[in-house]
This record gives structure tokens, C-alpha cells and sequence, in this order.
């Protein structure tokens, strides 16, 4: 009891005290600052009370991030013999010098654990001083209450296959629409959190019109749905957006960023590759709504499936998509080993949500991912006959293989091959068997082989049955879709949570293990991949619209004063999350809502216009077909921007400017910033410039009024219509740019127009 | 401690005394901590959820830093690293026991011999501290009594594109943020109308087709985009999109803004988005740079002395002279990191004229730089490093053709050098960094390091501690890895500071 006080007074006293000191700090000019503020410390703040405590959601994130690094499942990095991540028998442990248990749970505080987390003795106390690694407040709390209530140590929650948990009831049963509502508002009556109302017609179809497609809605989109009453109306907008065929070219720019595509090879001279059918594929896959298990299990082993489909095999191109060297001089052995590597890690981030990699040169210092694992796992992608260093000029090294135009005719007809070609060459997988043995490489170097492995998987996810599986590629992909896999569902749900909330359920999509974020809810994230997996049988489309149809999705994003004081982040969305459109959304925007766009579903890379000089200013003396960036002409220069070619050593400036990654690896988070340079791309990029120019004029050109004009431009671009004061804002700007330019109306109406593609509202998904 | 505590007052007085003196003049003092008045607005770092980290962790010596990368890798034979005994073997097989097995580039590795070759100038010593360098460099050699010689420098790639992405982001696979970003996220800004970290390209005269580079060099990796490298070019448009469109005045884009921040301001409050704030910040720094990138990267006003001293090639915007001098102006106006790489030192084959028309590319506006920086009394807290991405090998690379007539070939100077990373050499100047001071020792075949080694990871630890930087405390938590620029390596080189 007297614990529980003492506690209280830090929590009232010295809390605020800390949130003052940060926020002075974190004002004052960056060279005045003399404290360090990482972003650990803050989490001293949200911890509250002294509830039981859970060991996966607050015990594990402290000993996983504090001392697995020297206690944990690496064996050669273990101090001590002692192993934290594993407690089963740690109890039992003896510190050598004081003959005291580790966790003594007859008597808690002489544990020799919480002795030393709380010793002054640089000698002794942990985590020792040249770890830089500190222990808070807050988590010498949760450890030691942790002891006091008997130390219970649990499986990692997201390698416990996900179960079916009943709908929860709620106080908020008027505001559900489906059962996710029931999982969130749950949260919202534990929390004290007041739901939102649903948003305005105009936000909401611009939202889902963007979430969907990745293309705002148009004028008359807008008016049909404004006028339709019906209670189904916006089911039907829904519905017409998944079928839309504009949906596959959404889907596949976030596929885009996972596969890691280019159109060059990616190292050093960067010379051009040939993989845009595997794109078409992609854009095709997802319009067809071909099952999750499938439209994987094809990218992983499509060439292995038996009696495979050209489709299948073209699908197979994604292990492909890594990066390749031509680079003269490379010891291609070395090279072959990245791009072995690269495929391991990938699909692994892909399904497993693990970062594998640290398992490349050691045991994994956090999740119990060994050495060996790694290059087991390594051994699935290590059968093929590829080449480490490509001869300049090789735009799809073998394997690969080639569509003629026959084949678009028939099977492959979604690939969209130019009138001027009669066939097209990619690269795909191709598996030969026993075409080399895998060894365990030490430290991950390719000329360090030590102990030959076979191919398995990460034990502690599901053990690979080799009586149910065959040990390659394609009973890799089986496994995974094995029912019993804890993994697979979970990361994909969570990764289509993220495309329409901007965070997924777990906020690192890319980490499901130790080091990871906990899910917010993790109730609703074990229904949704359980009913992902047995009732939508990977339907993809029908697992997006429970998502969309959703009172949660629905919800304004207006913050409520009452929800920021008890949630500021919002992690429990009890309203929704305002956020910042994509690249490709934000160039799309402009082409779609000026009229520009073009339409054009697949084909070859194009180049729209981007400053002079790019290219060649960094290319040394190589580059081949890449030296020169010479943009396109005509209706190559309004395409969606996934078509937009993507050298990846000088990638797309209009996409990297708005945090694009390099597609040099495989991301699943970008980066959400707002730099000086957006503003200078939105302000003078002369594809916006461009848009203004064409959408005012169409407008001008019409027999509205003046503040009709405006309010047509305005709608046009960001879906909504503006009120009073923006109207009287912008007449006035009208006003003044013709006094102070010495301008005409029309002139003005430009200038105008670029000032509302230039809102924060434009960019924003509200 | 109480040093530390007075660096930040002076600091702060000077900074505030300079930012008043410069652009506002009558602003009353209660705007102490912000002295340009604008609130969030001027805060580069406004609505960041992640902040600068607020190092630095000691006093530091530095403030800035210009890095002169010489991509490509020079050959530390014919520069620096004077190895007479290399002329006397002329053509004579590298012995094994020297090579000890060690790996080689596809270039050479089916080469049947590896001939010696020497120096091909001459080499002098120069200044008080008896420095040697080579013919090729006699502006260096002369100014020799401000430099730091490390000649053991080594790394572990042996090709280009790993190398260079090794020196500047401290892992070979591409993907981390490089050194410029890490100090933009550790140290913040010091001002606030230029971007902190900023990239200048040139062009070498020896080999024109030589090796490319990267926009990833100077990438943010998992850091955020504010802290990318920003690159100023001699095109039209110095920074991307930084000019106003024709016909639109600087006061009409200056009305578009207040009208711009007006309505994203009533946006702010009906959905009460934090991030609002942010944008309009950003708004006002592109405004801002506006004026003043183009305000630095005129020369016009440099004076005919000043425009002398770094050489011919002064005023051809997009030469390395030209980048010299703008490096030293982006520098007075306290951008933290700049960057310079100049392309075309991959000398593979007819090295001696390639390299003699390299250096003479960079000797004089380096010596020029450092001078320059110097006399204006800037030299003090900024660091000034001049390398590549790895060195070049002691043996001749032949055409296969030649191989046969090695000495022959090598005679006509019809050779190269091909990668060699076990031993190299780089200077640096300034900001604490020993002057007059020669570090590492090469055998006398310059093959392998004999005393003193230095790690890239070293260096780079060396640098980041000039900054009061301690390299293993500047982490960035990612993928729930904790993340330095030197991994887990690296040793600050004490013995190089004074």
C-alpha cells in the first residue's frame, strides 16, 4: 500500500515536473539544449498506474530492449551464463558472488535483479554504464512489481497463433457499424474515450476515394453522392471503387515499395532493368482479387507450383527485384550472397514481420532467431543459377524469360507490351536443384562459409514439417499458409490496417518480435487475422471493405479536447487519423483534379518532366541507356505516378521530395515529413504549375460567377467546399494580385489556383 | 563542466548578437530565446516528432565541417605517401609475402604478374614539420604546416559503390543516413534560413568517365528527410524547384504565403492538427531560402584577390575551384555539413597524365580553402577533410596485352593502379585536428600499414568527436536496433587532436 502512495506522489509531482522540463527544453534553440532526449524517456510518462502488470505488453519491451543485448538469445554475446528472454528456471539462478537469486520470489527485493537496477555501484549496477543503456523510473516499477506478483513469464504474444475472440459488448452500440467498432469501443470505454461522429459527406468520399483508388473524387462524383440519401449509398461508392480497375494501381504502388521495384539495376553504373510486366502482373493480381495466399505463394514459388502458369511464373519475378551489380572488378560470389540475402530478408519482413537480418551475421540479440535459422531460411532462395556481376547492358540476366506478343493475346493479356515490341524479356526464379550446398556464413561474409544447413524455418514461429512440405521455395510458401502459422495473417492485416489508418495496429508493421510495438488492441488484431485466414479465405477486397465500412474508418477527424487529454496520439482512433497523402497521391491530386491525367492502365516505366541534369551530373562516364534522363512527350508525362521510371540511385525527385523510399531495399513504413523542400516542389514544380494553369483556365473559361469560379476550383481540388470565409479570403486575393501584378482576371485565377494546391488541406487525407 | 557551460552562453550570445545584427534590427529583447520573432515559425524542427537529440555531449571544437571527398580513390603513391623503394623496384613482382593472399579486384586478379611501380613525380618536403608530398601538389605541399597526414588509413570494400557508401554512412549496404544527416539530427541547425546539410558536385578533369555517384550518399536513411543532404547546383535552379516560376515577383509569392498561412491556420483549428504548424513553418523556410541560397551561391562579389587564389577555374561554376569558394560561403553563413565530391580518380590505366590533370584540378583551390578559412579566422572550429573511398595499389595494372612487357608498359605510362584498401592517405585541417602532424606508417612497398592503423569507423569517430559528439551515444532507435553511424566500432584516434 504504501508503495501505491509513493507512487502517486511521483506521478503527481515529479511527471509534470519532467513534461515542463521537456517542453522547455525542447523549445529553446537546438545549440542551447544540454540534455539528451531520446525518445525512450518520454515513455516514462505514459505509464500510470499500478496495475497487474502483463509480462508481454510491459515487461518484455523493458528486458528485450534494455538487456537482451548481453541476456538474451545470442549465446556468443551472453554475459554471465544468464538468460533473460527465456525465464522458465530463471529463478533458480544464482549470482555467483552474492549467492543471490536473480528473481527471488519469497522475498522480492532481495533479488539479486532488483538489486542491481537500483544500485548506485558503477561496478555492479545494470545495465552497466558503457552500454549507454538506462533503465527509467517507470520500468524499475513495472520489474519490480513484476516480481512482486510472481514473476509469470509468457510465450511471446505474436508467435501464439492468433484465436477468435468473441464481440465484445459496448456502451457505444448506436455508434457500431461492424464488429471492428465493437474491438475499438471497447478501448473507448476502458480509456474514458468519447467515439466521433461520422464526417462529412465531402471528407468521407474523398477519404475512401483515396484509400482505394489513390485518385480524388471528381465534381461529379462528389454531387452524386451529396444527392444520394440512400442508407447504402456510400456501401455503393465503396463497392464501385473496388472494382475500379484504378484499384490495382493503388494496391500495387504500396506493393511497389515492399518488392523494392526499379527500372534500373541499382548499383554503381545503375544501368537499366526490364521488370514493368511484373508490374502489369501485380496491378493485375490485385484487380482480379486473387486471394492473399495465392497472390503470395505466386511471387515466392510461382515457378514451382506444378505444371506453373506463365502467369505464375511471371509473378515469380518479385525475388528478382533486388538490386544487381555490373560493377567491373566485384568478386561476383560476394554479390550473390546480397542478393540471397536480400531475398531472405524481404520475405521474411513480408510475412513474418521479423527483422531477420541481425540473424545474417549472429543470433538475433532480441528475438530468438539463431544464426543458423538465418541461413536456413537463406537456403529456400539459394538454388538459383544466377549470375553475382551482370556484362553492362543486361536488362533481365538470366533466369528470365519472354512474353511474345502471342502471349498477350492469350493467357498473359495483361500485359500491356508496346506496339513497337514483339516480345519483352524479364527476369523471373528458377529453381536448380542441387545446384550448391548452403553454408552457415560467418558473420554473414560470403568467404567465411562454417557448417553446412538445410533449408527450415524460424523454430520459434512454426517448425517447418518436412513430412507435410517439401523443402524448397514452394513448401516455404505452403508454410507460411500453414493454418497453424501465428504470423502470416496477423502482419498482413496489420499492413491494410496501416494503408487506411496511416498506423497499423502494430505501429512497426516491419517488427512483430521483441523489439516491435505492442499491438494497441490486440483483440481486435487476433479477430481480424483470424477472420482474414478462415472466414474472407484471404479475400482481400472483402477484408477492405469491412475496414472502410467501418464506424471507426467513418469517423471525423476532428479532435475532440476531451480525447486529446486522455489520448494524445490518438492510438485508440477515437477519431480519425488526419493524414498526409502519399507521393504518389499528392502529383496524382494535381494531375486528376486539373484534367491532365491519363488514365492508362500499365505498360512500360515513363518520364515525366523533372529538372535538367539529374542523371548526368552523377553518372561518371556509364549509365548506358540511363546517362541522360530525356523526359517523354504527350500523354507519357500525365501518367499515375507508380508508373513513373525509377533509376534508383537518382530516383524520381517529385517522389523522393515527399518521402519515397529508394526502393534500394524493402520498406513497409514511409517516412511522413514536412520539409522546405515540399513547399518548393508544390510551389514550383512545373507539373503543378502546369495543373494550375490548365484546371483555372477550364474553369475561367466557363459562364460562372466569380465566386462560383472559385468554388469549382476549390472543390476540384480538395473535394470540399469552402466556406464563407475562405471564399471572402480568396476574393480578396483575387483583388489584390491584379492591383499589385498589374494583372488580369484570368492571370489572377492562376495564381489563385496554385495557392490552393498549395493548402495543407490539399496534401492531407482529412 | 562549467566549460561546457560557458561554451553554450558565448554560443548563444554571439548567435543572438549575429542573428539580431543581421536581419532585424529593433526587436525588443523579452524575444531573448527567439530572437526572430516568428515562434514555431522559424523553428526548422517545428511539429518533428522526433527532435535534433540536443548533443553535443562535450565541448566541442568544431562547429562545421567541410568534407572534400575525392571519389574515386586517389593514388596515395603518387601524392603523399613517398615510397622511394618502390621506384627502385621498378617492375619487380610484388612479393607474396607481402600480399599475404589477400583478396584483389576482378580488374587484377587475373593479372599472371604484379610489377612495382614507383612515384610518377618526384616528391619534396615542405614547411617545418618536413612533410612529403609529391610535385603533384605543391599548393598543398606549401600550406603542409596546417594538415594532418593520415597515411594508415583503411577499409574493407574493395569496389567503389560499397566504399564510398562505407565512408559516408558507416555500413556498405545502402540504406543508412550519412554522416551529414546524423550531425543534422544530433546537433540541429545553426541557422535558420539555409538547409544544414548541403552537396556540391564536380566533375574531375583526368578522367571524365570515371565513377558515378549517389543521391543515397547523402540520403537520411531512416532518419528524417529534414536532415537529407541537400544538393546546390550550378544549373539555373541551385536547389530543386527554388526559383518562382516567370512572372512571379518575390512580393507576390510573399502575399500567396500570408494568404497560404491564413487558411491552413483556420484548417489548424477546425481539425486542431498539430502538423498545420509544421507546414507553415516549412512554408516560410522555402521562402526564406529563396533569398538565401541564391545570395550565397553569387560570387560576384568576391573580390579579384579572393577569386585569384583558388585559380584558374574560380568562376566556372560546377568546377571544384568554384565549389571551394562556395563551400567556404555556405560555411560564414554556419551551415553545419558541407559535403563536396569530386568525381574521376579511378586511375586504372594511364595514370600519370590522368592524375596529374586530377590534381591540378584540387591543389590549389584546396590549399586556397583551407587559407581562406583561416585568415578569415573560421579555421579554428571548422574541420576540413580531404580523401577518398579507398587507395590504390602499389603494382601496375596492365592492359592483359602488355602484361608480358610489364616494364615496358609502365615506362610509356601505360599503366594504372587498381582499389587497394589496405593502406591510404588523407589530410585533414582545422577545428582542433593537429597541425603540421603526420600519423600511420606504411611498409616501404606501401602495401600494408605498419604502425598506427585508422578504421573508416575510426575517422568517423574522430570527426563526430570534434563535434562533442560521443559516437556511441548518438543513436537512433529503428526497427528496434539502436543505430550509430559507427555501428559497433570505431575508436576515437586521440593522438590525431591537439
Amino acid at each position: 500500500m504504501s508503495y501505491f502512495n509513493k507512487y502517486k506522489i511521483i506521478l503527481y509531482f515529479f511527471v509534470p515536473f519532467i513534461v515542463v522540463v521537456l517542453y522547455k527544453n525542447i523549445k529553446i534553440e537546438p545549440e542551447m539544449k544540454s540534455i539528451t532526449v531520446s525518445n525512450s524517456d518520454l515513455s516514462d510518462i505514459k505509464y500510470q498506474s499500478t496495475k497487474i502488470v502483463d509480462y508481454n505488453f510491459d515487461v518484455k519491451p523493458i528486458l528485450s530492449d534494455k538487456c537482451y543485448s548481453c541476456h538474451g538469445p545470442d549465446d556468443k554475446a551472453r554475459q554471465a551464463n544468464l538468460r533473460l528472454d527465456f525465464i522458465e528456471g530463471v529463478s533458480d539462478f544464482l549470482d555467483k558472488n552474492s549467492n543471490n537469486h536473480i528473481i527471488d520470489l519469497d522475498s522480492p527485493e532481495n533479488s539479486e535483479l532488483m538489486k542491481r537496477i537500483n544500485s548506485d555501484d558503477s561496478g555492479y549496477f545494470m545495465p552497466p554504464p558503457e552500454s549507454n543503456l538506462k533503465l527509467t523510473r517507470n520500468e524499475k516499477e513495472i520489474l519490480k512489481n513484476w516480481i512482486e506478483q510472481g514473476a509469470n513469464w509468457d510465450k511471446h504474444w505474436a508467435y501464439v497463433k492468433p484465436k477468435y475472440h468473441e464481440i465484445p459488448q459496448t456502451t457505444h452500440s448506436e455508434w457500431v457499424a461492424n464488429e471492428i467498432d465493437n474491438f475499438i469501443s471497447e478501448k473507448f470505454d476502458e480509456k474514458g474515450l468519447i467515439p466521433s461522429p461520422v464526417t462529412t459527406k465531402e471528407v468521407l468520399i474523398r477519404r475512401v476515394f483515396f484509400d482505394i483508388i489513390g485518385l480524388p473524387p471528381s465534381i461529379k462524383q462528389i454531387d452524386n453522392f451529396l444527392g444520394n440519401n440512400d442508407k447504402d449509398a456510400y456501401e455503393k461508392v465503396v463497392d464501385k471503387l473496388l472494382e475500379s480497375k484504378s484499384f490495382g494501381e493503388r494496391m500495387a504502388s504500396i506493393w511497389m515499395d515492399l518488392s523494392r521495384y526499379g527500372d534500373s539495376h541499382g548499383y554503381q553504373d545503375d544501368t537499366e532493368r526490364v521488370m514493368w510486366p511484373w508490374r502489369d502482373w501485380v496491378i493485375h493480381a490485385y484487380n482480379k482479387n486473387l486471394p492473399y495466399d495465392e497472390f503470395m505463394t505466386w511471387q515466392i514459388a510461382g515457378d514451382m507450383i506444378p505444371d506453373a502458369t506463365k502467369e505464375q511464373i511471371l509473378a515469380s519475378g518479385f525475388n528478382r527485384n533486388h538490386k544487381i551489380t555490373q560493377e567491373g572488378g566485384v568478386i561476383p560470389e560476394e554479390y550473390r550472397v546480397e542478393y540471397v540475402a536480400d531475398r531472405t530478408i524481404t520475405t521474411s519482413k513480408i510475412m513474418m514481420g521479423l527483422t531477420i537480418e541481425c540473424a545474417r551475421c549472429h543470433t538475433h540479440k532480441y528475438d530468438p532467431i539463431s544464426h543458423n535459422e538465418f541461413f536456413s531460411l537463406y537456403s529456400f532462395f539459394n538454388n538459383v543459377d544466377e549470375k553475382g556481376q551482370i556484362p553492362y547492358g543486361v536488362t533481365a540476366p538470366i533466369p528470365n524469360m519472354t512474353i511474345r506478343k502471342l502471349d498477350t493475346e492469350n493467357e498473359l493479356s495483361f500485359v500491356n507490351l508496346p506496339d513497337s515490341l514483339d516480345n519483352i524479356t524479364l527476369m523471373v526464379m528458377k529453381e536448380s536443384e542441387n545446384l550448391r550446398k548452403t553454408y552457415v556464413l560467418n558473420r554473414g561474409r560470403y568467404d567465411s562459409p562454417t557448417t553446412e544447413v538445410k533449408p527450415k524455418t524460424p523454430k520459434v514461429v512454426l517448425p517447418f514439417d518436412e513430412t507435410k512440405y517439401s523443402d524448397n521455395r514452394y513448401g516455404l510458401s505452403q508454410w507460411f499458409f500453414d493454418s497453424e502459422n501465428p504470423l502470416t495473417s496477423r502482419v498482413a492485416v496489420n499492413r491494410i490496417w496501416q494503408q487506411f489508418f496511416g498506423i497499423g495496429i502494430v505501429s512497426t508493421p516491419d517488427d512483430f518480435g521483441s523489439q516491435g510495438s505492442k499491438p494497441f488492441n490486440p483483440k481486435l488484431l487476433d479477430w481480424l487475422a483470424y477472420t482474414f485466414q478462415n472466414h474472407d479465405k484471404w479475400d482481400t477486397k472483402k477484408f477492405i471493405k469491412r475496414i472502410v465500412m467501418s464506424s471507426t474508418y467513418r469517423q471525423s477527424s476532428k479532435i475532440n479536447p476531451v480525447n486529446r487529454k486522455i489520448d494524445a496520439d490518438n492510438t485508440y482512433l477515437a477519431n480519425y487519423p488526419r493524414q498526409k497523402l502519399t507521393a504518389e497521391m499528392i502529383r496524382d491530386n494535381a494531375l486528376a483534379s486539373s484534367g491532365m491525367l491519363v488514365n492508362k492502365i500499365g505498360g512500360p516505366s515513363v518520364k515525366p518532366l523533372q529538372p535538367e541534369g539529374l542523371w548526368n551530373e552523377v553518372i561518371g562516364g556509364g549509365g548506358g541507356s540511363l546517362a541522360f534522363y530525356v523526359p517523354d512527350t504527350g500523354e507519357n508525362l500525365f501518367r499515375r505516378s507508380l508508373y513513373t521510371f525509377w533509376k534508383r540511385t537518382v530516383p524520381p525527385p517529385s517522389m523522393m521530395i515527399f518521402d519515397a523510399p529508394t526502393r534500394d531495399d524493402c520498406v513497409v513504413v514511409r517516412q511522413k515529413t514536412s520539409t522546405p523542400l515540399q513547399s518548393l516542389a508544390l510551389m514550383n514544380d512545373p507539373q503543378y504549375l502546369m495543373a494550375a494553369e490548365h484546371l483555372s483556365n477550364k474553369i475561367f473559361e466557363t459562364e460562372l460567377n466569380q465566386t462560383e469560379k472559385i468554388v469549382l476550383i476549390y472543390r476540384s481540388i480538395t473535394s470540399r467546399t469552402p466556406n464563407e470565409f475562405e471564399i471572402n479570403k480568396l476574393k480578396n486575393y483575387i483583388k489584390e494580385f491584379k492591383e499589385t501584378n498589374n494583372v488580369d482576371e484570368k492571370e489572377a485565377f492562376i495564381s489563385l489556383t496554385q495557392l490552393v494546391y498549395n493548402l495543407d488541406e490539399t496534401t492531407q487525407k482529412s | 563542466m562549467e566549460e561546457i557551460h560557458k561554451h553554450f552562453l558565448n554560443n548563444n550570445r554571439r548567435n543572438f548578437l549575429k542573428k539580431t545584427g543581421l536581419s532585424i534590427g529593433g526587436l525588443a529583447l523579452g524575444s531573448l530565446l527567439d530572437p526572430l520573432g516568428f515562434g514555431k515559425k522559424t523553428d526548422p524542427y517545428a511539429g518533428l516528432t522526433e527532435k535534433p537529440l540536443n548533443i553535443p555531449h562535450f565541448a566541442p571544437k568544431a562547429k562545421r565541417i567541410i568534407y572534400l571527398f575525392q571519389s574515386g580513390g586517389p593514388s596515395q603513391h603518387d601524392l603523399f605517401d613517398y615510397k622511394p623503394k618502390l621506384n627502385e623496384m621498378l617492375g619487380i613482382d610484388l612479393p607474396d609475402s607481402v600480399r599475404m593472399g589477400q583478396r584483389l579486384t576482378g580488374m587484377t586478379s587475373g593479372q599472371t604478374n604484379f610489377p612495382l611501380v614507383g612515384s610518377s613525380t618526384n616528391f619534396k618536403q615542405y614547411g617545418e614539420a618536413r612533410a612529403w608530398v609529391s610535385d603533384l601538389m605543391p599548393y598543398i605541399g606549401e600550406i603542409s604546416d596546417e594538415l594532418c597526414f593520415v597515411k594508415s588509413m583503411h577499409t574493407e570494400a574493395i569496389n567503389h559503390d560499397p566504399a564510398i557508401t562505407f565512408f559516408q554512412t558507416g555500413s556498405q549496404q545502402p540504406g543508412r543516413p550519412s554522416m551529414g544527416s546524423w550531425m543534422s539530427y544530433g546537433l540541429g541547425s545553426l541557422n535558420s534560413n539555409l538547409p544544414s546539410f548541403v552537396v556540391l558536385l564536380s566533375n574531375g578533369t583526368g578522367r571524365p568517365k570515371g565513377q558515378p555517384l549517389y543521391s543515397r550518399l547523402w540520403g537520411n536513411g531512416f532518419l528524417s528527410s529534414l536532415h537529407q543532404g541537400v544538393q546546390f547546383r550550378s544549373a539555373k535552379d541551385p536547389v530543386l524547384y527554388l526559383k518562382n516560376p516567370e512572372g512571379v515577383s518575390p512580393k507576390s509569392r510573399r502575399k500567396m504565403l500570408d494568404y497560404l498561412a491564413e487558411l491552413n491556420e483556420q484548417q489548424e483549428s477546425t481539425f486542431g492538427d498539430p502538423e498545420v504548424s509544421s507546414r507553415i513553418a516549412q512554408y516560410e523556410m522555402a521562402y526564406r531560402m529563396q533569398t538565401s541560397v541564391p545570395e550565397t551561391m553569387d560570387i560576384s562579389n568576391e573580390p579579384d584577390h579572393i577569386l585569384q587564389m583558388y585559380g584558374p577555374n574560380a568562376q566556372k561554376p560546377g568546377t571544384y575551384a568554384a565549389n571551394c569558394i562556395q563551400a567556404r560561403r555556405l560555411i560564414e553563413k554556419d551551415v553545419r555539413f558541407v559535403q563536396l565530391y569530386h568525381m574521376g580518380w579511378d586511375q586504372h590505366e594511364n595514370l600519370p597524365n590522368q592524375i596529374k590533370a586530377q590534381a591540378s584540378d584540387v591543389d590549389q583551390p584546396t590549399a586556397a580553402l583551407i587559407m581562406d578559412l583561416k585568415q578569415r579566422g573560421l579555421l579554428e572550429d571548422t574541420l576540413v577533410v580531404w580523401g577518398g573511398e579507398f587507395g590504390r595499389t602499389s603494382y601496375g595494372q596492365l592492359q592483359t596485352s602488355l602484361s608480358k612487357e610489364s616494364s615496358g608498359a609502365i615506362k610509356n605510362g601505360r599503366y594504372g593502379r587498381d582499389h587497394h584498401p589496405r593502406c591510404f592517405t588523407i589530410f585533414m585541417a582545422g577545428a582542433g585536428i593537429k597541425p603540421g602532424f603526420t600519423y600511420g606508417e606504411t611498409d616501404d612497398l606501401g602495401y600494408n600499414i605498419v604502425k598506427d592503423p585508422v578504421h573508416v569507423h575510426d575517422l568517423q569517430a574522430t570527426i563526430l568527436n570534434q563535434f562533442g559528439i560521443d559516437h556511441t551515444k548518438m543513436i537512433y532507435k529503428h526497427q528496434g536496433r539502436r543505430f550509430r553511424l559507427t555501428d559497433v566500432h570505431g575508436e576515437v584516434i586521440n593522438k590525431l587532436l591537439v
